[in-house]
C-alpha cells in the first residue's frame, strides 16, 4: 500500500497525556475488563507448557503439513475473494448512482446472515452429484457418471467460495462505513486538483479507508481460521480440523490446546505486522465541513457492469440458498409450526441482542481508555482477548468453562469448609458464562469497529471538549457516541448476526434446556436431515435480516453531511445531542 | 430511540445475570446430558415424565465436549445421567471417573452383558451396525465375504466411505485393532484408502447416495441412516437407498462391527434414583420400540424385534468383543488412519 498524498491525512498528534499520578477510575475499569476478558485465551496459552508424549512427532510425520498448507490457501484464497468483492461494491454504492443502488447498499449485507455450514450444506445439496443440478444434465445429456466434467463443491476451492460468500460482508459493511464517514472535503479537493473518479478511489479514498478496509480483512480471516463445521463437511484438513482429531481422536487436549496456540501466536503475529505497518499514518477527519457531493452518474454499459457487481453476490450468497432452504421448509412445516419454535426464535433473539449490547459497550470502554491513556497492559490485554475470535469457538468455550468451574468450586468448597454450605455452581452452566464466552469470542469484531470509528475523530475535539470542562465520561457521551453513531450500530450489527450464528459455544455453554436456532440447524443438519434444518436456517436468516435492513438505513443517515443536510432544513432537533452535528464541536 | 434501547438492554443483562440460577434442585427431577440429540430422544423423555411425574431437564450436545463439562463442574455437577451414541466415549467418561456403578437387577437382565460395562458403570441403549453396502446391479454379494476382503484391488476406486475424523470410523478400526492386532489394522486401513472412489467428504447418509448415483460401488454407513432413508417421506432419498443391497461382514468369523448408544449415572448425581429409574426407562419394551420404529436402531434387548426396514436386511452375526476396547484403542487408530493418509 502506498503512502497517502501528504497534504490528505495530517499525521495525527500523539493521543497519550501525560501519565496521571494516581490510576483513576477508566485505568482500573479497562485494565481489570481486558484482564478478564483475555483470560480464556491466556487459559489456552497456559496449555503450551504441558507435556504432550509423542503426539507433535506424530502430526509433525502425518497430517501436521496438510493443515497449514490447507489454511494458508484458504485464508489466502478467501482474503482475495472478499476484497475483490467487498470494496468495490462498498465504493459503488457510496459514491456512485444506478439504478438498484439504494436496494442493493442493505441487500448486500444479507449473506452475512448466512451460517457458513448452512450455506455450505445447501450448496451441496443443489450441485452434488445426486442434486437436482447434475441430475437435470444428466436427464438432458443422458450421461452418466464420470461422463460429463462438473466441478467438485466439495473441495478447497468451493469451500473458499462458501466463505467468500458469507465473509465479504465484514469488508463491505466496515469498507463503505469509512467511505460515508470520510469528510467529503479531501474528495471535492481531490477533484478540484483533477483527479478523477479512479484516482480520486485509488489515491485518495482507498488509502484513508484502509484501517477499515483492513479490520474488515482481519475479521474475515480470523472466521476462516475459526470455521469448523464447512471444512469438515467438504473434508478439508485444516488446523481447527486438526485441533478437534487431536482433542478427541488422539485424546490430547494438551496438544490440541498447543495447535491453538499456535494458530493465536500466528495470528497474534500478523495482527501486530498489520499494527507496525500503519503505524506513522493515522487517518484522522482533518476537515469538519462536510457537504454532499453529487454521486457518479453511471450509464450504460458502467450502469450495467455495477448493477452485476451488485447483483451476483447478493444472488448466490443470499438469494439461490434463502429460495432452496424455503423450499425445504415449505416441505417440513410439523417442524416450525409450533410454539416451541416461537420459543427457540425468542431465545436467539433476545441472547445475540444482548451480547450485543455487551460486547460493543465492553469495546466502547476499552477503546476509549486507550485513547485517553494507552497503558501497556491494558493494550496487550485488549490485543490477547481480541484473538478469542481467531479460536474455534469450542476452544474458546473449554477457556471460559475453566476458570468459571476453578472459581465455583473454589468457592463451593472454601463455604463448606468454613459455614458448612454448598454454594454450588454459580456460573458455570448459566447464560452468564455463555454472554462471558460471547463477549470474548466477539471483541475483535466490536473493538476492531469501534477502534476504527474512533480512530478517526480528531485529538484535538477531546482537548476542546477537556478544555472545556467536560470529564472524560462526558466527552464519551456527548461528543464521541454522536459522531460514531453509525460506527456504533455497526459493531452491534456484526456482533449480533455473529451470535445467532455462533454454534460451538453456545452448544457446550448453555444451561438446560435452552437451544437456540444456530444449535437445533446444527443438530439437524449435522444429522444430514438438511430438509428439517432448514427452518431453523431460514429463521437465523430472517432474524438478522431485520436489524441488517433497520440498521443500514440508519447508518446511511448517520452520514456527516446527510445530517447537517437535514439539519440545515430545520429538521433536526437542536437540543437533542445525538444530532449535533459532527463539525460544529470543533468550532 | 437508540440510547433508551441501549438502558433496556443493560437491564436486561443484568436481570439475565442475576435471575438465572446454574440449575435447580428438585426431588422430582433429573439431569440429562445428552449426545443424542434433542429429536431422537425428547419424545421418550416426554413420556417418562407422564409415566413418573419426574421432570428431565435436557442438554444436548456432542459426547466429547458433554464429557469435559461434566470433568470441569466436578462434585458440583448437575448432572445426573451422560448419554452418548458409541461406545468409546463412554469407556472415556469410565475412565475420566465421572460415572459410577449402577445396581439394578432390571438393567442386568434386560442388557445383554457384551452390550454393558463389566463394572456396571454404563449400559447400552441400542445397537447400530456398520455393514457394507453395495449397488445391486453393479455388485454380486458372493463377491464380498470380509472387511478385510475390502483391500483386494479388484475394488479400487470402488469404495465411498466418510472421513476418518468421524468417531464410527474410528470405533471400526479400534474394534480391528482390538481383534487382529495394530499391524492388521494398519495394513487393512492403506489398502482401504487406496480402493477409495474419492476423497473422504460427507456423512454416512452421503456415502449411500453417491454409491446409488455410481459414484462407487460400495459404501461403508451405518444402518439406521441406510433405514431412515428407507422408511423416511424423502422419495428421492428413499430409491436412492432402494439401490443398494446390506451385506454383513465376517459372517465366518468374529461378526459384524456395531456399536452402541449408552447411558451412565454420574458420580456425583444428585438425583441418583431419579436417574437409575430414567435409564430403566429407557431400556423398557415402549422405549426399546421406539427406537426401533423412530430410529431404525436395533433394540439392546433380544426381546425386542427390530424394524420391519431392519429385519429385511436379514439376520446377522454381531461381533461381540468388549465395547470398552474400542475406547482402549480410539487415539491409536487415529494415528494409523493419520499415517493412510485417510482425511
Amino acid at each position: 500500500m502506498s503512502t497517502p498524498p501528504p497534504t490528505l491525512p495530517q499525521p495525527a498528534r500523539p493521543t497519550r497525556r501525560r501519565p496521571v499520578s494516581r490510576p483513576n477510575l477508566w485505568q482500573i475499569t479497562s485494565v481489570t475488563v481486558a484482564l478478564i476478558l483475555a483470560l480464556p485465551v491466556l487459559v489456552i496459552f497456559g496449555h503450551v507448557f504441558l507435556p504432550t508424549g509423542d503426539v507433535w512427532q506424530h502430526l509433525r510425520e502425518t497430517m501436521l503439513g496438510e493443515y497449514v498448507t490447507n489454511s494458508l490457501l484458504l485464508l489466502f484464497g478467501v482474503g482475495v475473494g472478499v476484497l475483490v468483492i467487498g470494496v468495490p461494491v462498498a465504493w459503488l454504492v457510496s459514491v456512485c448512482e444506478f439504478p438498484g443502488r439504494r436496494i442493493f447498499q442493505w441487500a448486500l449485507m444479507l449473506p452475512l446472515a448466512m451460517p457458513a455450514y448452512i450455506i455450505a450444506y445447501t450448496y451441496t445439496g443443489m450441485l452434488d452429484f445426486t442434486g437436482p443440478v447434475q441430475v437435470l444434465i444428466r436427464d438432458l445429456t443422458g450421461l452418466g457418471f464420470g461422463q460429463y466434467w462438473f466441478p467438485e463443491i466439495r473441495s478447497l476451492t468451493g469451500a473458499m467460495l462458501m466463505l467468500t460468500l458469507v465473509l465479504y460482508p465484514y469488508v463491505y459493511l466496515l469498507t463503505r462505513a469509512a467511505f460515508l464517514e470520510q469528510s467529503v472535503c479531501v474528495l471535492e479537493v481531490s477533484r478540484t486538483l483533477g483527479s478523477g473518479p479512479y484516482a480520486g478511489f485509488f489515491r485518495v479514498a482507498l488509502p484513508l479507508a484502509r484501517p477499515a478496509v483492513i479490520a474488515g480483512l482481519t475479521l474475515a480471516l480470523m472466521e476462516v481460521l475459526a470455521d469448523y463445521g464447512t471444512v469438515a463437511y467438504f473434508g478439508i484438513a485444516t488446523f481447527t480440523t486438526g485441533i478437534f482429531r487431536t482433542w478427541y481422536g488422539l485424546a490430547d487436549p494438551a496438544a490440541a490446546a498447543q495447535l491453538a496456540a499456535v494458530l493465536l501466536s500466528f495470528v497474534f503475529v500478523l495482527i501486530l505486522l498489520e499494527r507496525w505497518s500503519r503505524v506513522r499514518a493515522r487517518f484522522h477527519h482533518t476537515s469538519s465541513r462536510y457537504s454532499n457531493l453529487p454521486r457518479y452518474q453511471l450509464r450504460g454499459w458502467k450502469a450495467t457492469a455495477a448493477v452485476a457487481a451488485c447483483l451476483l453476490p447478493i444472488l448466490f450468497g443470499f438469494l439461490i440458498p434463502a429460495v432452496q432452504l424455503s423450499i425445504w421448509a415449505a416441505q417440513t412445516t410439523s417442524h416450525w409450526v409450533n410454539p416451541a419454535f416461537a420459543q427457540l426464535v425468542f431465545n436467539t433473539f433476545y441472547l445475540a441482542a444482548l451480547a450485543a449490547v455487551i460486547a460493543v459497550a465492553l469495546a466502547l470502554i476499552l477503546a476509549y481508555a486507550r485513547r485517553m491513556q494507552g497503558g501497556f497492559i491494558t493494550g496487550l490485554a485488549v490485543r490477547v482477548a481480541g484473538l478469542g475470535y481467531a479460536v474455534p469457538g469450542t476452544v474458546i468455550a473449554i477457556g471460559v468453562m475453566l476458570p468459571f468451574a476453578w472459581f465455583d468450586n473454589t468457592l463451593d468448597a472454601f463455604m463448606r469448609a468454613q459455614f458448612g454450605i454448598s454454594t454450588g455452581l454459580l456460573l458455570s452452566g448459566t447464560l452468564a458464562a455463555l454472554l462471558f464466552a460471547y463477549a470474548v469470542r466477539f471483541l475483535a469484531v466490536s473493538l476492531q469497529t469501534v477502534e476504527a470509528g474512533l480512530g478517526k475523530i480528531k485529538p484535538s475535539m477531546d482537548d476542546a471538549a477537556r478544555s472545556l470542562g467536560m470529564r472524560p465520561l462526558g466527552t464519551l457521551t456527548r461528543v464521541h457516541l454522536p459522531i460514531m453513531r453509525g460506527t456504533l450500530l455497526t459493531a452491534l450489527l456484526l456482533v449480533f448476526v455473529d451470535v445467532l450464528k455462533e454454534l460451538p459455544a453456545t452448544l457446550i455453554l448453555r444451561p438446560f434446556d435452552f437451544n437456540t436456532l444456530a444449535v437445533r440447524a446444527f443438530e439437524l443438519a449435522g444429522d444430514e436431515r438438511l430438509a428439517e434444518s432448514s427452518s431453523a436456517a431460514l429463521a437465523i436468516v430472517l432474524v438478522g435480516l431485520l436489524p441488517v435492513i433497520l440498521l443500514s438505513l440508519t447508518i446511511e443517515r448517520s452520514r456527516p453531511g446527510q445530517r447537517q443536510r437535514m439539519q440545515n432544513r430545520g429538521e433536526a432537533r437542536q437540543n437533542e445531542p445525538l444530532a449535533v452535528p459532527a463539525g460544529t464541536q470543533t468550532a | 430511540m437508540f440510547r433508551h434501547s441501549l438502558k433496556v438492554f443493560a437491564i436486561a443483562a443484568v436481570g439475565a445475570a442475576l435471575g438465572l440460577p446454574a440449575a435447580v434442585h428438585a426431588d422430582d427431577e433429573v439431569n440429562l446430558y445428552s449426545a443424542r440429540q434433542e429429536n431422537l430422544i425428547k419424545p421418550l423423555l416426554d413420556d417418562f415424565t407422564r409415566d413418573t411425574g419426574i421432570s428431565v431437564n435436557l442438554l444436548t450436545g456432542r459426547a466429547d465436549e458433554l464429557l469435559q463439562r461434566l470433568r470441569l463442574e466436578g462434585r458440583n455437577s448437575p448432572a445426573d445421567v451422560l448419554i452418548t451414541v458409541d461406545a468409546g466415549n463412554l469407556h472415556q467418561a469410565k475412565k475420566a471417573g465421572v460415572l459410577s456403578a449402577i445396581e439394578s437387577d432390571v438393567l442386568d437382565q434386560r442388557v445383554p452383558e457384551s452390550f454393558r460395562d463389566e463394572d456396571g458403570q454404563w449400559y447400552g441403549l441400542s445397537l447400530r451396525a456398520r455393514p457394507i453396502m453395495y449397488h445391486k446391479d453393479k455388485v454380486d454379494p458372493s463377491e464380498l465375504s470380509t472387511y478385510e476382503a475390502l483391500t483386494d484391488p479388484k475394488w479400487r476406486g470402488r469404495i465411498c466411505i466418510r472421513s476418518s475424523s468421524n468417531v464410527y470410523n474410528q470405533s471400526m478400526v479400534s474394534a480391528m485393532i482390538a481383534s487382529e492386532g495394530s499391524e492388521a489394522a494398519s495394513q487393512w486401513v492403506e489398502g482401504l484408502v487406496a480402493n477409495l472412489a474419492r476423497p473422504p467428504q460427507g456423512g454416512d447418509r452421503d456415502q449411500i447416495r453417491a454409491a446409488a448415483a455410481g459414484v462407487c460401488d460400495i459404501a461403508i454407513a451405518n444402518t439406521y441412516y441406510l433405514g431412515a432413508m428407507l422408511a423416511g417421506d424423502d422419495a428421492t432419498q428413499r430409491e436412492a437407498a432402494e439401490q443398494l443391497g446390506v451385506f454383513f461382514p465376517n459372517q465366518e468369523d468374529r461378526g459384524t462391527h456395531v456399536n452402541i448408544s449408552g447411558a451412565g449415572v454420574t458420580t456425583h448425581a444428585p438425583n441418583r434414583e431419579n436417574a437409575v429409574r430414567l435409564i430403566e426407562f429407557l431400556t423398557s419394551e415402549e422405549a426399546q420400540r421406539w427406537y426401533a420404529e423412530a430410529n431404525q436402531e436395533y433394540p439392546v434387548r433380544p426381546d425386542v424385534p427390530a424394524s420391519e426396514v431392519l429385519q429385511g436386511f436379514g439376520d446377522f452375526k454381531m461381533d461381540t468383543l468388549n465395547l470398552s476396547l474400542l475406547g482402549e484403542h480410539n487415539a491409536e487408530a487415529v494415528r494409523i488412519m493419520d499415517r493412510a493418509r485417510w482425511r
